[in-house]
């Protein structure tokens, strides 16, 4: 495992553009574009302000940088440097913004959500979408591009409305039996909506294209409710997470549940293996030692390393207790992920936040736990194989397969807090992004790592 | 009392009665004296008795006394003391013999009240002590009875407080749903009172919102614009269309077909999936009745649990069902209870089948491999051995009338007695016939099993042999790679260590067996001598028996003869290394081979003698 050297960079923004190629990052108000294999900084722009988002069109071809303080859109062109594009939304003010798949469309949405403009890159056009919903997850592109499906309300009641993506026409409106919509999202084959209801009623409706409803899936009522909800890769199973700290897996034939996954604390699953991360002591050995010491191993003697050895028995992970009378309790299943191959799934139960857990979906039983010595922030699966990268803000990045796993220290001068992390397309690297640094990690063949992480497994 | 009286002081006691004697001194009143008497009688007669009566008795009052005495018994029943006078005036003369037989019966009845006495007085003491006993107990039971009331009374106590406290609890929960009932009441109103407020707000938001639209987009902002250098191509490279109804025609055309397309998928994975299950379900089935099929051509044992000849025919029906391969094309619909009850049919049976199987196994498990494999082998030999005897008693049998046959053609001379003989003859001729045809049956019955057994035998000796060759040969290797001996050395050392090597003694009998006995029944290879040889041995080791007797046998029958050829194949050079290799046998055992041998010489001649009688 290689690792590059670190690159500056704020507010967590750095994209692989599409097709792989491109590597976008931004420092202030400067866009920076790199060549994924050199790194060699291919193309610089520089925005009006503080760049607070970014976004690749499907095509590789631009990336819009959002000022949200400013109401504010730029467009780069990545093969004419010199062409221009700026959005302003005025006194709209502006809150989000992004690409239609076309990449030639961008959707902003104004402050107070008074509406969604589509600015088109083609022509002079414009057209407004009124009364979209201010949710968690209110637009949704099916995966071809082909349509899209926006939350909306009216007169005190939820609606979803489907566009066709190519002219902007309004395909489908239909109310949904909601309390308070929560979240849209569209199965991977674009032929079923998702549709969740807020944390305070368990609720998922699913919709066909065409406006039908398919179902609707009801777990437990007068508690709180869903928390996270994915779709498998194939679109055969529906992950809910839920604040009773489970996850439900729903088929895709008769849209009932299979099965549920429990997450305790206390794992006495003997099928299941367990990591628990440890610090490792450093071997002194005298052999190793030289002097004067070379400049790596005084780096990594400064940081503990870890490692992850497997716990026998029952073993019960550290809990949180959540804060009843706060909104947004810290419990249930916030975090949700199917592997690429859909053959696992990741989850995360907010009260237990050190620990990822991974089901193996063939045949739903508990995988693996991993636990971690801090909250788990984020994980990712590769993009080609199931390999999931995690990260808990320490200087480590953790690498887990079904071979087994290994905890890496990110190397470098000083500390680099790993906040958040993005596979490439390939799945060869893996960009590292602390608060203000970032730092690719090239990861060997499959064979290499193979054996690496099974000498790994065996000397835990 | 008693008791105590006994253990008093007697000076105590002389005191007393001293008293008494002056008081009877004094008043000389009869029932003083009596009293007296009476604790005379009490006090054990001792030294001082004399003393008493001296003192009741003086020389002034022996006729008051007499009659005093006399008065006394007769009122308790004595006779009188005085002899009966003819008349009144006569002075009553003292009766020396009543006197006697009166202080005869007073002893004796002294003594008996003294036994009495005793008697009472142990009693007594018994009974204290039971009493004492009793009353310990009945302490003991009462200190009993009070403790269990005292519990019971705690525990109706707790029993008590429980249900108090089992009430108050009740009246907790009846509180408590109460409180939940009103809680879930208030819980709805708020919600309702909720919803209502926030659909009034939404509103006011939406108002809001919508005066807000107007006035920040009716503005003609100038600020809302677009500034693009230029235009760029669709990245499909056509240019946009407009919306018209065809748009929207052609997109719902779309959309549906994307519809269709999405579930002409699903069905057709429905549909592989469906084919793949219907293809294991066909296999599944076919082996079924491949498996099922062969038990019905056994004889139909399992018709006896009465499905069984159902379920057979029914198979046959499957089996031509089955043929009908389009069968499986059709729809699930027509076929598919048909075709479920069937499956599920033979999954019974087979079932069934193999949890009996299942048993069996386990029936045999619990018996254990290894203990099995020997008992086997164990039976095997009896059984060979037993047979052989057979076979030679049977032998004899027919020896004998033969021999009983001749001597009755050349000894009936005599015309009456031969006509005699002819007609007795004939019979048992005709008898003998039938005897003879009976044996022969057995014998040809014996023949089979005895094939059997000694091929099993060879079997099992060719095994031995192939693994003993095997193990020469590995020794051998690994002697030759060892060392480097000359080559009879290494061959000797190879032979024993082979035969050292093995503490079976079924081993040691296998190799031994042919070279010591071949001499012997080579010599006389009489059938009989085995027979002899075993029923005259019976002590001797069993394995010795059993190995003569086969190789005799062996000998006897060359056809069955595959046991004797392993060292009838051995080259002549061998001979040389089977006298080592007696010679060791015999030094490994010299005690019982010894014996074995002497047994076997003398039965050997006894035999030889015999046989010389015989034709």
């Amino acid at each position: 495992m290689n690792f590059s050297e670190s690159f500056k960079l704020s507010g967590l923004l750095c994209r692989f553009s599409p097709d792989g190629k491109y590597l976008a990052s931004c420092v202030q108000y400067r866009l920076v574009v790199r060549d994924v294999k050199t790194l060699q900084i291919l193309q610089l722009y520089t925005c009006l302000d503080q760049i607070q988002h970014i976004e690749w069109s499907a095509d590789s071809l631009f990336i819009l940088c959002a000022m949200y303080r400013r109401g504010l859109v730029q467009v780069w062109s990545l093969e004419q440097p010199e062409w221009h594009c700026k959005i302003d939304e005025g006194s709209a003010g502006l809150v989000a913004s992004c690409w239609s798949p076309d990449g030639r469309h961008i959707l902003n949405t104004t402050e107070f959500h008074l509406r969604i403009t589509v600015w088109s890159l083609c022509t002079k056009s414009v057209s407004y979408i009124k009364y979209p919903k201010a949710c968690q997850q209110g637009i949704t592109f099916t995966r071809d591009g082909r349509y899209l499906a926006l939350a909306e309300r009216r007169d005190c009641r939820d609606y979803v409305s489907i566009f066709v993506c190519s002219d902007w026409q309004l395909l489908r409106h239909f109310d949904t039996d909601t309390q308070d919509l929560t979240g849209i999202e569209w199965a991977p084959n674009g032929c079923v909506l998702a549709a969740w209801d807020s944390c305070l009623e368990y609720k998922v409706l699913l919709y066909s294209l065409d406006g039908r409803l398919l179902s609707a899936y009801c777990a437990y009522e007068w508690s709180l409710g869903i928390k996270s909800v994915a779709w498998s890769p194939s679109s055969q199973f529906l992950a809910i997470g839920s604040y009773d700290g489970k996850v439900r897996l729903l088929n895709h034939v008769t849209w009932k549940m299979i099965t549920e996954f429990g997450h305790p604390a206390a794992i006495n699953n003997p099928k299941a293996v367990v990591y628990k991360e440890a610090e490792k002591i450093p071997e002194l050995g005298l052999g190793h030692l030289s002097f004067p010491p070379p400049r790596a191993m005084a780096g990594a003697l400064s940081t503990s390393e870890s490692k992850y050895e497997i716990a026998s028995g029952p073993v019960s992970l550290q809990t949180l207790k959540p804060v009843a009378d706060r909104a947004n309790p810290k419990m249930g299943v916030g975090m949700l992920a199917f592997s690429s191959d859909s053959y696992f799934l990741a989850t995360r139960n907010d009260n237990v936040p050190n620990a990822v857990w991974i089901w193996d979906i063939q045949k739903l039983k508990l995988f693996v736990v991993l636990e971690h010595m801090s909250p788990v922030r984020t994980f990712q699966w590769d993009p080609q194989q199931p390999r999931l990268a995690i990260c808990t803000g320490g200087s480590k990045v953790y690498l887990w397969s079904p071979a087994g796993c290994v905890s890496v220290q990110v190397p470098g001068e000083g500390d680099f807090p790993v906040l958040g992390l993005c596979w490439h397309l390939s799945g060869d690297s893996l960009a590292l992004l602390s608060k203000d640094h970032f730092c690719l990690c090239f990861l060997e063949t499959k064979e290499e790592v193979g054996t690496a992480c099974g000498q790994r497994d065996g000397h835990a | 009392m008693g008791d105590w009286m006994t253990v008093t002081d007697p000076s105590l006691c002389t005191e007393s009665k001293n008293l008494h004697q002056y008081t009877s001194e004094t008043k000389m009143s009869p029932s003083s004296l009596y009293s007296q008497q009476v604790l005379c009688s009490s006090i054990p007669l001792s030294k001082n008795v004399h003393s008493v009566f001296s003192a009741f008795c003086t020389e002034e009052n022996i006729e008051q006394s007499i009659s005093y005495l006399d008065q006394e018994l007769t009122t308790f029943g004595f006779p009188s003391l005085y002899e009966e006078s003819k008349s009144k005036e006569t002075k009553r003369e003292l009766n020396i013999v009543a006197v006697l037989n009166c202080m005869n019966e007073l002893l004796v009845l002294q003594r008996k009240n003294l036994l009495a006495q005793e008697s009472v007085e142990t009693q007594n003491l018994k009974l204290g002590s039971d009493m004492d006993h009793l009353q310990s107990c009945y302490a003991k039971l009462k200190e009993q009875l009070e403790t269990s009331r005292r519990e019971m009374i705690g525990l109706q106590e707790r029993d008590r407080q429980l249900q108090c406290k089992n009430r108050n609890l009740h009246q907790l929960l009846k509180n408590e749903k109460d409180e939940v009932q009103k809680l879930q009441n208030i819980i709805a109103s708020r919600a309702t009172q909720y919803n209502h407020d926030m659909k009034r707000k939404e509103r006011e938001y939406n108002k809001l919102k919508e005066r807000l639209h107007q006035l920040v987009m009716n503005k003609k902002d100038k600020k809302i614009a677009m500034d693009v250098l230029n235009y760029v191509g669709r990245a499909d490279g056509k240019r946009g269309s407009w919306r018209t109804d065809k748009t929207e025609a052609r997109n719902e055309d779309e959309m549906y077909k994307l519809l269709l397309n999405d579930y002409e998928c699903r069905q057709k994975q429905i549909l592989t999936e469906n084919a793949e299950l219907k293809k294991v379900l066909q296999q599944m089935k076919k082996e079924m009745i491949s498996l099922l099929s062969p038990q019905k051509k056994k004889p139909r044992e399992r018709a006896e649990d009465g499905t069984g000849t159902a379920v057979i025919s029914d198979i046959e029906d499957d089996l031509g069902e089955l043929s009908r391969e389009s069968a499986w094309g059709l729809s699930c619909d027509t076929v598919r209870e048909q075709l479920t009850n069937s499956i599920r049919r033979q999954w019974r049976i087979l079932k069934s089948h193999v949890e009996k199987l299942d048993n069996q196994v386990s029936k045999v498990h619990s018996e254990g491999l290894n203990d099995e494999d020997v008992i086997s082998r164990q039976d095997h030999e009896e059984e060979t051995e037993k047979l052989e005897l057979e076979i030679q008693q049977c032998k004899e049998m027919i020896r004998a009338q033969q021999q009983l046959l001749q001597q009755l053609a050349t000894t009936c001379d005599d015309d009456t007695t031969s006509l005699l003989r002819d007609c007795y003859l004939l019979e048992e001729k005709e008898r003998l016939k039938e005897e003879w045809s009976l044996f022969k049956e057995q014998k040809k019955n014996f023949e089979r099993e005895r094939r059997s057994f000694t091929e099993a035998a060879i079997r099992l000796g060719l095994e031995r042999k192939a693994f003993e060759e095997e193990r020469a040969s590995w020794l051998k290797q690994q002697f030759l790679n060892m060392t480097t001996f000359d080559h009879q050395n290494s061959e000797n050392v190879k032979l024993f260590s082979a035969f050292s090597g093995s503490s079976d003694p079924d081993n040691l009998t296998v190799h031994s067996r042919p070279r010591q006995k071949k001499p012997h029944s080579v010599t006389n290879g009489a059938p009989a001598c085995t027979s002899k040889l075993a029923k005259s041995l019976p002590a001797s080791p069993s394995t010795s028996d059993i190995c003569q007797t086969r190789s005799c046998v062996s000998e006897h029958r060359s056809s069955t003869n595959v046991l004797n050829i392993a060292p009838e194949e051995t080259k002549a050079n061998e001979i040389g290394r089977e006298c080592t290799n007696q010679k060791w046998s015999v030094m490994s055992r010299p005690g019982s081979r010894e014996g074995c041998y002497s047994g076997c010489s003398s039965t050997y001649t006894s035999s030889h003698l015999e046989r010389d009688t015989l034709p």
